[in-house]
């Protein structure tokens, strides 16, 4: 009985408690993002933005969620009604399982894997059925369109983004997340932006592809395609998928500063007395910002213009700066042991 | 140990039933989804050996790009699923043989195989000792088999060149963006001004 508690029910009880540790604030900080982005939106074209439910609006979001909660769940009767199911269950689980190899201090990881960085590209890789099953499984032209659509694009924008990943991992020499976040310790100087600040644009931008968002929303053109792949699901499949879509740009946002933002590093020495998971948060909250501030900005682009920047302009130049990493790290002798 | 083994009859029992439903169901599209199933379990037993590299690389290229792929492909086909049934009893034949055959081929190398004592010992640890999965297989195929693995390389990249070769496809008439006449155009180009005498016209 004692080695039955000890060796598995309290270390399961750990577990549990750590998961819900992340996926709890995760989950409202994805509500408060609907809600920041609404009023940066709003800022930005000089409008107030939700200001009625709660003071400054700050319930919006919970008035929202409550909303979907409340509604009925349509399914179309001509919808493959296990895979129509399944997709938004899958996108939200991927959205959320990829937070456990993100390190939010030193030693604060739920799993420490030796392979953390090609966990969270898996996962992400992974993104894309989510939104192809709903495409399909609508029976719809509509969604069908902006699920082929997103399939090629997330597919297209993935392999910038692998090997951006690579030039960066040359010059950690691990795949370790927390490794890579130790390698840029010691102030704003030694973050990978600076070294690698071609690949740090071209990945925010592949970023903002990877995760449909704007200027890159194509999948769900409300001009064109009511909307895409998710234009027959209601209620809380629909926000399955709505939350799997924010917590994506979380996680997308985490791994940046990871990459690029030195994680959990203080910018200034002197400053490493604050905890190191409120930097790390800081910095999620700059590149989300960077994500509104994109969508406010920029006008759609055209699916032949995103094609052609993802295969001709961002694949050989991602290439092109792999290889002159590599070369400069072998030519300098510079390659991390 | 207890919970390696229930996580491997797990994963093992689920990609056997996934593979199975794989050839027997009936929609191709369930067919694949049940497909990828199949290698995220596989991806799930490498785990439990040890090899997480290989277990993300399965996940990464079969999962995340190869499966997506087929998906695209099955989806856009137009099946009809009663007329694809009909040939099934004449192509019965040829399939149960090939099937016996790959299935007598299994048998003799299954049979034959013996285990030497070093190779038993080398399965307890698949990487050595105090080396990471990826830096264990970065040795063995950048030294010990450069040239292997270089030629493979090579051999795939001509298959690539080849696919884009065959399919590549200049159509006549077809408009296209060229963005760096765009960029190149300048007001001369585009603009004449022209002084036009009152009452004359151009």
């Amino acid at each position: 009985m004692e080695l039955l508690w000890d060796g598995y029910i309290e270390p399961l009880v750990w577990i549990v408690a750590k998961i819900l540790a992340i996926v709890v604030p995760l989950l409202v900080a994805v509500a408060y993002l609907t809600y920041a982005e609404r009023k940066v939106i709003g800022a930005i074209q000089l409008r107030k933005g939700p200001n009625v439910v709660g003071p400054f609006g700050l319930l919006q979001p919970l008035a929202d969620g409550l909303k979907l909660f409340l509604k009925e769940t349509i399914i179309p009767t001509s919808a493959n009604k296990g895979v129509f199911i399944i997709a938004p269950m899958l996108t939200f689980i991927l959205a959320i399982i990829a937070w456990a190899v993100i390190p939010f201090d030193e030693g604060m990881v739920l799993a420490d894997l030796n392979v953390g960085i090609l966990y969270l590209f898996a996962i992400s890789s992974l993104g894309v059925y989510g939104i192809v099953m709903a495409g399909w499984a609508s029976n719809s032209k509509y969604a069908f369109l902006g699920a082929l659509r997103s399939g090629a694009q997330m597919v297209s924008y993935e392999i910038s983004i692998g090997l951006i990943i690579i030039s960066v991992l040359l010059t950690t020499g691990s795949l370790n997340l927390s490794d890579i976040v130790r390698g840029q310790i010691g102030g704003v100087w030694e973050w990978n932006f600076i070294y690698h600040f071609p690949m740090f644009i071209v990945f925010i931008v592949s970023i903002l592809a990877e995760t449909n968002r704007a200027p890159f929303d194509l999948p769900e053109a409300e001009a064109e395609l009511v909307s895409g792949y998710n234009v027959d699901y209601s209620a809380m499949t629909f926000a399955l998928f709505f939350l799997g879509e924010y917590a994506n740009m979380i996680l997308m946002s985490g791994l940046c500063a990871v990459l690029f933002l030195g994680g959990w590093t203080a910018p200034l020495p002197f400053l490493d007395f604050i905890p190191g998971a409120i930097w790390f948060i800081l910095k999620i909250c700059f590149v989300l910002f960077i994500f509104l501030w994109v969508r406010a900005t920029f006008p759609r682009y055209r699916y032949d213009q995103l094609m052609r920047l993802g295969w001709k302009i961002f694949l050989p130049l991602s290439f092109a700066w792999v290889m002159l990493v590599a070369t400069f790290l072998v030519v300098f002798d510079k390659v991390p042991a | 140990m207890v919970v390696q083994a229930l996580a491997f009859y797990l994963f093992a029992t689920i990609a056997v039933l996934s593979a199975t439903a794989v050839v027997t169901v009936r929609n191709p599209v369930h067919s694949v989804l049940l497909l990828i199933l199949t290698f995220f379990n596989a991806a799930g037993l490498f785990v439990l050996l040890g090899a997480e590299f290989l277990a993300m690389l399965l996940v990464v290229v079969y999962v995340g790009a190869v499966a997506v792929l087929f998906l695209f492909v099955v989806m856009m086909l137009d099946i009809n699923f009663v007329e694809m049934r009909q040939g099934f009893l004449n192509y019965l034949p040829i399939g149960v043989l090939i099937a016996v055959v790959l299935f007598v081929e299994l048998a003799f190398v299954g049979a034959g195989w013996t285990l030497t004592d070093e190779a038993v010992a080398v399965l307890a640890q698949p990487t050595p000792a105090g080396v990471g999965n990826v830096e264990a297989l970065g040795r063995l195929i950048y030294t010990d088999y450069a040239y292997i693995f270089q030629s493979a390389g090579l051999v795939l990249l001509v298959a690539m060149i080849g696919a884009i070769v065959l399919t590549l496809r200049h159509r006549e008439g077809v408009r296209r963006q060229k963005i760096s006449e765009q960029v190149k155009r300048t007001r001369a180009d585009t603009l004449e001004i022209k002084k036009v005498p009152v009452g004359r016209g151009i």
